[in-house]
């Protein structure tokens, strides 16, 4: 089985560098989709549902046509035109300029029959609410999972906590919004998307349009964030290419912010009612949850309850109801943050009935070896033993406490191939269809490229986002690192062990004697007389080396730990969270980059305290319509919140490369809970925890 | 984009005849921070938009028997001025506090005065409200935790303005400029509600505008300040602000102006508060007492009764910073 270098050889890895496309980035030099402007480029707008449910009887797009400027109005652009939210999209733009492209979008009538809707879960839950799929009731059938002997075990609990908590749903919120610019070439489609699959993204069109994969090429350079709602084509894309196809030019559509908030995913929210049961041993033994979520007109909003502790006897039935809102897609770590909100204050109101800490209980329930040791090393880091033993311990308006909760993560990585080419004047590219979704995946491809052959980073060609490139998956749930990473080495092994091959012909010695090291062939014990890499690539002639390589096993793993730690001020007059400070521990196996892995925790914790604190998309009971649908009131943390973050990468580099997207966004929320409970001894049991929430919670 | 003629005049005194007298037809240009967004919304669609940048020396601070500014001084110029800093306490803090450092660039103190509300059913382009000629404000029976606990009806808005509340508390007067000439008028008389008018937030004319803001010098003692509460700390409107303005004789509070912002359709000015304070020892239950007072009238909404506390607290806070 292939195998990584011990660390103390590594050059790059296991270390910190900047990332390749940084100051291209920072300058502005490099392109998103969203900067694109191809000679002759026509701008596309959608027409969105003002109605949350609505069937179309008509479109007019006569008066939008005969607007100068316009060149194509599509009007069939959804598949039923029965319309389940305020967002859908309905018809169809592509214009010489945004502006009459926007124009043009008025002047379409559309003829809605309105129909009855419900946007909220526990409105939507009600009999005789609204329905958003006529053949079907709103509250889905249940899906239910037990473990062990419930009953026997509450019953044999000495302490039992019950408690009903709610969380929000959050808008991925891209700084990128969604979009695609689309180009015929004949009958080839090029199609430049802001995706984190440039493969899902070709598939997915290729299926909307009913073509050819092979016709499609998608391209993704550089691209505004993901965070899982880019896992999959848009219809957008599609429109895009059909506006091209129609006007013979390029197309360039991008959703708008309010259509990207309504229509681009999200994560579901959470109405759980649990029960908890622990032994006077300290022992959690018993669970149940009975959970509410809706994903909108999509499914799936369930919770990943119980989490990360040991239980040996358990329950949990949960629901999916739908609401007249756009579908939920994959939003980072799906169905956790919100079941570590629950989760975590649950252990903490038993370790409290059972006079334990907080941090001893877990211990005790928490069978992962990792979590064990990072438990205790980020307590003693964060000061833990200062903590007040009691709640609401502070004297003053202003009240100080701290808080914890626990980050996991399941999936590794495979399948990702890739191909390498020696130039003979030394140059080296790497091409594979990954993707960079802001995480820093061009500058490990170079990197891991580099080690391997000895060479600086600065040296490697890395050429990613594109299908015309070997096939990588999609980048989501934490798999791109361990995917990608594997599959160069081998292929950068691959075209070392072909240039020892050279080398040795050259040397006229047998190819075991032959080493490769720092970029020099030379026969072992003959440094001095070595090729440098300029001239051992000449010796290629015309003929560029090329190599494939792919995922192999040995190099990669699954599965991770981590752990977090909140202090907070409470301003009990005002009902002000100040998050003072924040200590993630988390660990990812051998790290590819120390930088931009603390970057992912430090921007995992930033994500997260948005979600505890700001962030609620608001769905206006009486119109039905998302009433917050851009920054000015959709709240995001913003620069003068930040706590002092520390993120501590806890090595294991024996066992591979691992993911680490995921993990340090999950047990924020909780640990921030957690610590406001401890600075007023008042729980917070519904997200995001807004002055108002906590002074009705205060003064309860 | 719909069409509309940009015109840059030379002139103040040539603006007023190229204004329609009539609502919506025409609209001034000063920072674009607000005209522009209406314009992408859509929320308005003028035949004319009249670029006042266009208009030499509308950008001034002038010091001297009190405070003259010019209508298109930027915020940050507002915030960042040492005389301001100096002896307008409130006002400079208001101006720092107003979204970002690059709306302040842009944004003017006459585009702040006139900005419209920024309810959220207000901005929504496909939802005609009450104030958009529509049958409902739709906040009674919605979303209204960001909505008003004074001087609510039939519109519950809340005027977004951070300067008027603090000019308000200086005793701010406006030159005003129409087609009939010029007049000078109390900042006091100048915002409306809407049960006075539902359309507009204040008493401009449809061909009037605001081409100067005059403060008077503070009385010997007079200490001021501007304490505003947000969600959160970067570019967020206020929930809840308070102006607050003291003139002192010792530990004597001789007069006192309190104005709230973010909480009622105008700037709010709360007499019974400064009654409890006016020709009193100012001890923490002289401002306690204030605090309460300032709260008494307040009719709050289904969702934003936790303004009435914020607002108490603010008022109270902003007097103890002063009194320290």
């Amino acid at each position: 089985m292939a195998k990584w270098k011990p660390l103390d050889q590594m050059t790059y890895l296991g270390k910190g560098y900047a990332r390749l496309d940084g100051p291209g980035k920072a300058s502005g030099a490099l392109k998103y989709t969203y900067d694109l402007k191809l000679p002759g480029m026509l701008y596309g707008a959608l027409l969105s549902s003002p109605h949350p449910a609505a069937t179309v009887r008509h479109i007019d797009a006569s008066a939008a046509l005969a607007l100068p400027g316009v060149k194509a109005v599509l009007t069939d652009v959804h598949p039923t035109g029965t319309l389940r939210y305020a967002g859908e999209e309905v018809a169809a733009v592509a214009a010489t300029s945004p502006e009459i492209a926007a124009d043009a979008l008025e002047r379409i009538k559309v003829e809605y029959d309105v129909l009855p809707f419900v946007v909220d879960l526990e409105t939507a839950m009600k009999p005789g609410a609204p329905r958003v799929y006529t053949e079907q009731s709103n509250v889905r059938e249940p899906r239910v999972e037990s473990e062990g002997d419930l009953s026997a075990a509450f019953a044999q609990a000495d302490v039992i906590v019950e408690g009903t908590y709610r969380t929000q749903v959050q808008v991925h919120a891209c700084l990128e919004v969604h979009g695609s610019v689309a180009k015929w070439e004949g009958d080839e489609l090029i199609v430049w998307d802001s995706t984190q699959g440039v493969y899902a993204s070709r598939d997915g069109i290729a299926k909307f349009l009913n073509i050819e994969q092979s016709k499609v090429r998608v391209i993704c350079d550089y691209m505004g964030g993901g965070f899982g709602s880019k896992l999959q084509a848009g219809r957008y894309s599609a429109i895009a290419a059909r506006l091209a196809k129609a006007t013979g030019a390029p197309v360039k559509l991008m959703l708008s912010r309010p259509q990207d908030s309504m229509s681009a995913g999200n994560r579901p929210n959470l109405l759980a009612e649990i029960k908890a049961g622990a032994t006077r041993a300290g022992k959690l033994i018993a669970f149940s949850a009975k959970t509410f979520g809706t994903a909108g007109i999509g499914n799936n909003a369930r919770p990943a309850l119980p989490l990360v502790y040991d239980v040996p006897n358990s329950r949990t039935e949960h629901y999916d109801v739908y609401t007249n809102a756009g579908a939920a897609r994959a939003f980072r770590a799906p169905g956790c943050p919100q079941a570590s909100f629950v989760m975590e204050q649950v252990m903490d109101e038993l370790a409290e009935k059972l006079n334990l800490d907080p941090l001893d209980f877990r211990l005790k329930n928490d069978s992962n070896q990792t979590r064990q040791q990072q438990w205790k090393m980020a307590a003693e880091r964060f000061g833990w033993s200062r903590r007040a033993p009691r709640p609401n311990a502070s004297r003053g308006v202003i009240k100080r406490g701290m808080g914890l909760g626990a980050a996991v993560w399941w999936p590794g990585g495979r399948g990702t191939q890739a191909q390498m080419t020696i130039l003979p004047d030394g140059g080296i590219e790497v091409r594979c269809g990954t993707q960079d979704i802001g995480t820093g995946t061009r500058t490990l491809v170079a990197a891991v490229a580099a080690e391997e052959l000895g060479v600086p980073i600065a040296s490697i060609k890395a050429m990613i986002g594109d299908t015309e490139y070997p096939y990588s998956g999609a980048s989501g749930g934490s798999t791109t690192a361990p995917s990608v990473a594997p599959a160069i080495k081998n292929v950068a092994e691959k075209a070392k062990d072909k240039l020892t091959e050279v080398a040795a012909q050259h040397f006229g010695a047998a190819k075991s004697e032959v080493q490769l090291a720092d970029g020099r062939a030379f026969v072992k014990g003959n440094a001095r007389n070595a090729l440098s890499w300029k001239q051992l690539c000449a010796l290629l002639g015309t003929m560029p080396l090329v190599v494939h390589g792919e995922w192999v096993e040995g190099l990669s793993s699954a599965g991770v730990a981590g752990c977090q730690f909140a202090e907070v001020e409470v301003d009990t007059e005002t009902g002000v969270i100040t998050v003072l400070r924040m200590l993630a521990v988390q660990d990812c196996g051998l790290v590819l980059n120390r930088l931009t892995a603390e970057s992912q925790v430090i921007g995992g914790v930033i994500q997260g305290i948005s979600y505890a604190l700001y962030e609620d998309r608001l769905m206006d009971p009486l119109t039905g319509v998302l009433i917050n649908p851009t920054f000015e009131n959709y709240k995001i943390v913003g620069a003068l919140e930040m706590p002092k973050i520390e993120a501590i990468i806890y090595d294991q580099p024996e066992r591979g490369v691992i993911g680490i997207g995921e993990p340090p966004t999950i047990p924020t929320s909780a640990a921030i809970a957690n610590a406001v409970y401890h600075a007023t001894g008042k729980r917070m049991r519904e997200l995001p925890m807004t002055p108002d929430r906590v002074l009705a919670v205060l003064h309860s | 984009m719909f069409n509309f003629e940009l015109v840059n005049p030379k002139t103040l005194e040539s603006v007023p005849a190229l204004l329609s007298r009539k609502w919506g037809e025409t609209m001034l240009l000063a920072g674009g921070t607000d005209v522009l967004d209406m314009l992408k919304e859509r929320l308005a669609r003028p035949q004319r938009l009249i670029n006042l940048k266009s208009i030499p020396g509308l950008s001034y601070i002038k010091a001297g028997d009190g405070l003259e500014i010019g209508a298109l001084t930027t915020i940050a110029e507002i915030a960042e001025n040492a005389e301001v800093r100096q002896n307008y306490a409130a006002l400079a803090e208001a101006a720092g506090s107003i979204a970002t450092p690059q709306l302040r660039n842009m944004g003017t103190l006459g585009g702040n005065l006139c900005q419209r509300p920024r309810c959220w059913y207000f901005r929504a382009k496909d939802l005609l409200c009450l104030k958009k000629g529509g049958e409902l404000c739709f906040a009674v029976e919605g979303l209204n935790k960001y909505h008003c606990i004074f001087g609510g009806g039939p519109s519950f808005i809340v005027h977004p303005s951070d300067a008027a509340p603090a000019l308000l508390a200086l005793g701010a007067r406006l030159d005003l400029l129409s087609g009939t000439g010029r007049r000078s008028l109390a900042l006091s008389e100048f915002y409306q509600l809407p049960q006075d008018n539902l359309m507009r937030e204040n008493v401009l004319g449809p061909n009037e505008l605001i081409s100067a803001v005059k403060v008077p010098a503070p009385a010997a003692g007079t200490k001021s300040t501007y304490l505003k509460f947000r969600e959160k700390q970067s570019h967020d409107f206020a929930i809840v602000s308070v102006a607050a303005v003291l003139q002192m004789d010792g530990r004597i509070c001789q007069q006192a102006r309190l104005v709230l912002g973010g909480v009622a359709p105008i700037p709010w000015r709360v007499p019974a508060a400064e009654a409890e304070l006016q020709g009193k020892t100012l001890t923490a239950a002289v401002l306690a007492r204030a605090a309460e007072a300032a709260t008494a009238d307040a009719i709050p909404l289904s969702q934003n009764g936790y303004k009435v506390q914020l607002t108490r607290v603010m008022v109270r806070r902003a007097l103890e910073k002063l009194v320290k």
